[in-house]
């Protein structure tokens, strides 16, 4: 019964694909190149060779459509196309461009197709193919979901190439010598002689016919660039304090403003009483926005203290008000009507099981709010003719077209600009900022406004991570596993998500399964089932999204089953693991920590291993049970992404994600009570800290078939490592996060 | 009121409750100092009084008594200070947006302690938050800075 469902909408998903877009039809105008948004901007004397190649009198500028979070986007975009282009990364300016549809992310449909990434059949190659068609139509311009780099490997290479090709071309147009003679370097086409023509000269007369698109791409053996260790072009004024973020940027008579909104997200305000704010040194204007209210003054402080002033009265949330009421919710969700797709069902699980269950485990994951440090600012000016918005959105699309329906403006007239964000981890998924600065800046018509939101309003307007649950049994024979059974249950964040953007997204929702079902163990009887809970609090993508809960219930419960079993968990775990380039992770982890070692009296070191987003990664952690509670000593991280495009970034987003992972299975937590989120501040959410943060070994592997991204798979396999390191040591298992409601930490 | 900021005095109309901070980014435009919490939580905002490192969200404007220094005038990228070149040569920074802070804590303690130890640094640093996770790099990052002042 489970399986027909399935296959129905298994089947939906792919026809659908081929419905909205014409499967022909769609791949058809995958391959024609979209119209070049740059080529609206570009005078006589230069040229927009690709959407991701500029060039004008000033110098070359690549594109880099995706944003910068903080995760390195723009300089491994840069590098992608200056590898192919013959330029050097000091030589080159580097802009997010305008949104367009022609920056679509096709690596999204990796994730929106129903195969697991380890199936690299015709079937499920053709399927992740009409789902490209899909998201090219909808103009998905999106930075997420790891697939940057996934995305960008070919098309940024590719847009490289053609513009070198081209502008060798325009050489040779000039000069009458056969381009198999030209070469190009530094930016430069270098003729037989060795006397060079710069791209910049060339620009003018390579824009006067259409691009030479015959390229072949250069083998990874002869990067310059792309695979070696590379200075980000931001690290000197990240680390000089002259970087400007959104929240830094100014404007001439710009003002003010911040906002507060009912704490119980999308409930309704009944009054606010804003007669002691009004006067208020430097208060300009006071007005209601949305559930609430926007205060408008000559500065930041100013606009926090007047908001703080105006007293309110509320109504209460759409959602329950406590939390003993959204885990009910959560444990009535698993059912048969409930049961969403992308079920993974082995062997007979039912029928093993029916003798009963080696272990009976209920795991927990609450809700987490993003909170990256720059709290979140849009400014936004409005004139008759104009606006312009800067935000640090990682939809920019979106954006666009919500700000063009709040300002009756054509989308020509509506600009869009995206600075540097000061982290996101998913919060600069949702747009709302910008609308409500949009509204604000609509009854100032002609002034710059900038909206920033107070830490605290931050906090309890973050649209957390999904709340989730997990339920785990399975069998155990001849010391081994036999059985494993995995249900979670969780509200769709897609769906939470994308109905803020008013977009309705049919069929069941991967995300609810994503770090569980695809997992890549030969367990004879295996099933791991999916239940969707309804809408509860609004949600939203938090790093690693889906896998951010379920590689904690997967990789724990997996993990009591081998200790039920008394086998040892990397063994077993190698032992189960099909996927060859996935085992390796787990055989180089076990070598770099010297799994099986004895690590003395109160130690003890767990092991995990989550593939989410196609990049597998396995994590052993050692802690120690000291007086002081629980010391994370060490962590070993393999990650296998294909190919490493700068290893000091890799590193970087590894040790990131590590952290990330840790820390908030830690100490953090969002929860409600009387529809408000508890947590206001840093000092109720603290995450890892520098005293806390353990010694960590990366490993880069290179044996998969295709290029993953880095900046969300790290996090998935921290929490269940540590808690299986925990239990290592001190023989307390673990299943709830937060852990320091259960142990203390050092 | 008057303040000196990075060897240059300024002039300012402001409360003197005003946190420092808004002072500097709003009143002056110096938007180094960062806000992150708004109740000295997080660091981002840490800028020196008079050499010792502060954090100027819960600083009143009218409390200051001394020189300030913001990581503008800490060092420039045409010449850096030793804190800022190491945090370049260990490619510290992912969103950066602690970095700032992070700094000014650093440059801070390693006045009164020329060779710390794993140890030293996580006490001086630790109530610098940062999101990203860089702290295996800041942890090598004030080795390197602290190694290459002392042999200056």
């Amino acid at each position: 019964m489970g399986k027909l469902k399935t296959f129905t909408r298994r089947a939906f998903l792919v026809g659908s694909s081929a419905i909205a877009g014409g499967v022909a039809f769609g791949i058809y105008a995958y391959q024609t190149p979209g119209k070049n948004p740059l080529l609206a901007d570009v005078d006589n004397g230069e040229a927009a060779i690709t959407p991701y190649v500029k060039i004008t009198a000033d110098g070359i500028t690549l594109i880099t459509p995706r944003t910068d979070l903080g995760q390195g986007a723009y300089s491994v975009q840069a590098a992608l196309i200056a590898e192919e282009l013959d330029v050097e990364l000091d030589q080159v300016m580097v802009d997010p461009g305008p949104p367009s549809p022609v920056y679509y992310n096709t690596a999204f449909s990796e994730e929106g197709a129903p195969f697991r990434p380890t199936d690299e059949s015709f079937i499920a190659e053709a399927a992740r193919t009409g789902v490209d068609s899909v998201i090219k139509f909808l103009g998905v311009q999106a930075t997420g979901v790891s697939t940057t780099v996934p995305d960008g490997y070919e098309k940024l290479r590719r847009a490289g190439a053609v513009a070198r090709e081209t502008l060798k071309a325009a050489a040779s147009k000039e000069t009458d010598i056969a381009v198999s003679e030209l070469k190009t370097a530094n930016g430069a086409v270098i003729m037989p002689d060795g006397s060079k023509r710069t791209y910049v000269s060339l620009a003018a007369i390579a824009a006067t016919f259409e691009p030479v698109t015959e390229v072949t791409l250069r083998d990874p053996t002869q990067w310059r660039l792309l695979g070696k260790p590379m200075l980000r072009h931001d690290t000197i004024a990240k680390s000089t304090g002259t970087l400007t973020y959104g929240i830094d940027l100014a404007f001439e008579g710009m003002v003010h403003a911040t906002i507060k909104t009912n704490p119980r997200q999308g409930g309704k305000m009944k009054s606010f009483n804003a007669a002691t704010a009004e006067k208020m040194r430097g208060v300009q204007k006071i007005i209601p926005v949305d559930n609430g209210v926007a205060v408008i003054a000559d500065n930041t402080w100013r606009a926090f203290k007047a908001a703080d002033a105006i007293e309110f009265d509320w109504e209460s949330a759409p959602y329950p008000a406590e939390m003993d009421e959204h885990w009910n919710t959560l444990e009535n969700s698993f059912n048969e009507k409930q049961l969403d797709a992308r079920t993974r069902d082995d062997g007979d699980a039912i029928t093993a099981l029916a003798e009963g269950s080696a272990i009976n485990a209920d795991y927990r994951a609450p809700y987490l709010a993003h909170a990256p440090l720059e709290p979140i600012s849009a400014i936004v000016k409005v004139t008759d003719e104009r606006v312009d918005v800067w935000n640090g959105t990682q939809i920019p699309g979106f954006a666009k077209d919500a700000v063009g329906k709040l300002t009756g403006l054509e989308p020509e007239n509506v600009h869009i600009h995206v600075p540097y964000v000061g982290g996101s981890f998913g919060h600069r998924l949702e747009n709302d900022i910008i609308k409500q600065a949009t509204k604000i800046a609509m009854e100032m018509k002609g002034t710059p406004v900038k909206l920033t939101y107070s830490r605290e309003e931050d906090f309890v307007h973050d649209f957390p991570r999904q709340i989730a649950m997990g339920k785990a049994r399975g069998t155990i024979k001849d010391g081994r596993v036999e059985t494993y059974d995995l249900g979670i249950a969780m509200p769709s964040v897609i769906s939470s998500q994308m109905g803020r953007e008013g977009i309705s997204i049919p069929g069941p929702n991967p995300q609810i399964m994503a770090g569980a079902w695809e997992q890549p163990y030969a367990i004879p009887n295996y099933r791991v089932f999916g239940y969707r809970a309804p809408e509860l609090a609004p949600i939203s993508s938090w790093r690693s999204v889906g896998a951010s809960s379920n590689a904690f219930f997967h990789e724990s419960g997996l993990d009591e089953l081998i200790h039920a079993a008394g086998a040892d968990p990397m063994e077993e775990r190698i032992r189960l693991m099909w996927h060859e380039s996935s085992r390796k992770t787990l055989e180089a982890v076990a070598e770099m920590s010297n799994w099986g070692s004895d690590l003395g009296p109160n130690r003890g070191r767990g092991v995990a291993f989550c593939m989410s987003f196609g990049a597998a990664v396995a994590e052993v952690v050692e802690v120690t049970n000291t007086e002081q509670g629980i010391k994370i000593d060490k962590v070993f991280v393999a990650a296998e992404v294909g190919k490493i495009m700068d290893p000091i970034n890799f590193e970087n987003q590894v040790m990131g994600g590590v952290v990330w992972g840790l820390g908030h299975a830690m100490n953090c937590e969002i929860t409600y009570s009387d529809g408000v989120a508890e947590q206001s501040n840093y000092h109720a959410y603290e995450g890892m800290r520098m005293y806390q943060c353990p010694i960590i070994e990366v490993r880069g592997l290179e044996n998969g078939t295709k290029v993953r991204g880095i900046g969300e798979p790290p996090v998935p396999p921290a929490a269940p490592a540590l808690a299986n390191a925990i239990f290592a040591a001190t023989g307390k298992r673990i299943r709830k996060m937060p852990f320091n409601k259960h142990i203390n930490f050092v | 009121m008057n303040l000196t900021i990075n060897g240059k005095s300024h002039e300012v109309d402001v409360e003197a409750e005003m946190p420092l901070l808004w002072v500097l980014r709003d009143e002056l435009g110096i938007t180094g100092p960062k806000y992150g919490c708004g109740i000295a939580q997080c660091g981002a905002c840490t800028v020196h009084v008079n050499g010792t490192a502060v954090r100027s969200c819960q600083l009143a404007v009218g409390d200051v008594d001394g020189d300030i220094t913001t990581i503008e005038g800490l060092g420039t990228p045409e010449a850096l200070h030793a804190v800022q070149a190491a945090w370049i040569e260990h490619q510290v920074a992912q969103c950066g947006y602690c970095q700032s802070g992070q700094m000014m804590s650093a440059a801070s303690f390693l006045d009164t302690n020329e060779d710390p130890s794993d140890e030293n640094i996580d006490l001086a640093m630790s109530a610098n938050l940062c999101r990203c996770g860089t702290y295996p790099r800041i942890r090598a990052a004030i080795k390197t800075a602290a190694k290459n002042l002392r042999s200056a």
